[in-house]
């Protein structure tokens, strides 16, 4: 299965983010701060859980403090898709 | 000693199988309206009872923001919900302290609709946890999110005493405003255990009615389960008058005991002497008291063993205050019931209404003391609210009508 780009995650990001905060995507850019959006600590976990169950990945808990921003989440996520491909390819049938 | 601070009731919220206010609580309880339906299942669900007591039309988005409906579970929602009616009457808050007013809510399950389905992932298919199960399902997240809502800082307690959990909550916070602790209290009880896991538990534990509850009827053989919340404003009676708020009753004797006998079943000896305490608490006398609000749940158990009580500490036939179980109405909202129970005994004692103990015929007839039958008046003075729970924890609530 072929990974989804880095902009495909971002959107989807943008959309999950949007959807659990309650404002539109359009009010959502990559460089918006999870702290200006008024998340806490505990909104981050849950924000975190949702992004994984639509990735099929785990996000290690060390990375959960160094994600900020929308695209630190697209980043890190992307990173783990290609990583999981990767691993999935390498491994004998 | 006689205690010089008395409390009153000057607020109260629910939402139940019969009304999601008072004052459709209200209408539905003096109708004798039940709310007990059969239970909507999934196909590949089977239990051997069909009927539950299930709220109806609660949209928790209409009453709370969505963050506070992310972190929380039904049970907490009803017990939020209701404190948001309770609090709004009385406009509590803005007349005091928030350090000055206690939250003590009684919940005994906690929230099984979060816990279950999350349970039910991770045994099926290696499923995950949601993050928030553990904040959606403590018992304590609806004492917790009403005083971080309102933002109250005074003392927070949940009870989980069984079917007693709230009685015992208003009890505590009765107590602690007469003595000085704090000056006002939301007090009451949430549940909502519903969930199909829940419900198979009972189910095999043999005590619910292929039928409906019929509380003190020859022809009982059940309870029926039920859910919803309701909260009390509790507030030192003086300064309640001086702040000029409708007032609906006086909460003046609580009594509490154990049986210390048996996790499910009860004998007499328990519930009388939590009812003799209440009495004492308020310094009454039995002929005082002109209506009980039995637990009454409709097993077989319970029904023989309060009425035996009620009997002993009230004597026989004319000599004992008529009686009814609202639980035929409402059904048994287990943590919750202690509170949904005093408000039906609140509003009988404000309006001079008596609730009819629906499905009671044909009565019992060991039975030795006068069952409500039909819609009555009656001249209000004290009415006890009992609440009997599994594991022998018994409390009593003792109401006076309000002399205003």
């Amino acid at each position: 299965m072929q990974a989804p780009s880095y902009d495909a995650v971002l959107e989807s990001c943008i959309e999950l983010v949007a959807k659990s905060r309650k404002l539109s995507p359009e009010s959502i850019a990559p460089e918006t701060s999870f702290e200006a959006l008024g998340a806490d600590s505990l909104d981050m976990i849950n924000l975190s859980f949702e992004v994984e169950e639509l990735f099929d990945v785990q996000i290690p808990d060390e990375s959960l403090s160094s994600i900020h921003t929308v695209e630190d989440m697209a980043r890190g996520v992307s990173a783990l898709i290609s990583a999981k491909t990767a691993a999935s390819v390498e491994k004998p049938a | 000693m006689s205690p010089s601070r008395r409390v009153v009731i000057t607020g109260a919220g629910c939402v139940t199988a019969i009304g999601n206010s008072v004052p459709e609580f209200c209408e539905s309880l003096f109708a004798s309206r039940s709310g007990i339906a059969p239970i909507e299942l999934q196909p590949e669900q089977k239990l051997n009872f069909s009927s539950v007591a299930q709220v109806k039309n609660f949209l928790a988005e209409s009453f709370l923001p969505f963050s506070l409906i992310l972190l929380t579970e039904r049970s907490a929602q009803f017990g939020l919900v209701a404190a948001k009616q309770a609090a709004g009457e009385s406009q509590l808050l803005a007349d005091y302290s928030p350090e000055s007013v206690a939250v003590v809510m009684g919940c005994a399950v906690g929230g099984r609709e979060a816990d279950e389905p999350e349970v039910v992932k991770l045994y099926n298919r290696q499923g995950r946890v949601h993050p928030f199960t553990v904040p959606r399902v403590m018992a304590s997240s609806g004492a917790s999110q009403i005083s971080i809502l309102f933002g109250i800082t005074g003392p927070v307690l949940n009870f989980s005493t069984a079917c007693a959990s709230s009685a015992h909550a208003i009890g505590h916070a009765f107590h602690m405003i007469r003595a000085g602790m704090v000056e006002a209290a939301l007090a009451g009880g949430h549940e909502a255990p519903l969930t199909y896991g829940f419900l198979k538990a009972w189910e095999a534990l043999r005590v619910v009615s292929p039928t409906s509850c019929r509380p003190f009827s020859a022809a009982r053989d059940g309870m029926t389960l039920g859910e919803g919340g309701a909260v009390l404003v509790l507030e030192e009676r003086e300064r309640a008058v001086r702040r000029g708020v409708p007032i609906y009753a006086e909460l003046c004797g609580f009594g509490m005991s154990s049986d210390a006998f048996h996790i499910t079943q009860p004998r007499p000896a328990g519930p009388v002497s939590a009812m003799r305490k209440a009495l004492s608490d308020a310094q009454l006398h039995p002929a005082d008291v002109t209506y009980i609000n039995a637990h009454g749940t409709g097993t077989e158990a319970n029904d023989r063993a309060e009425a035996e009580a009620i009997q002993e500490v009230f004597g026989e036939a004319g000599g004992c205050p008529p009686v009814s179980s609202t639980k035929a109405l409402h059904g048994h909202t287990i943590g919750a019931a202690g509170a949904i129970e005093a408000l039906a005994t609140i509003l009988a004692l404000k309006h001079r209404q008596l609730p009819v103990s629906v499905g009671a015929e044909p009565v019992d007839p060991a039975l030795r003391f006068n069952l409500v039958h039909t819609p009555s008046n009656f001249v209000p003075s004290s009415a006890l609210s009992n609440s009997f729970a599994f594991g022998g924890l018994n409390a009593s609530l003792l109401f006076s009508k309000h002399e205003g």
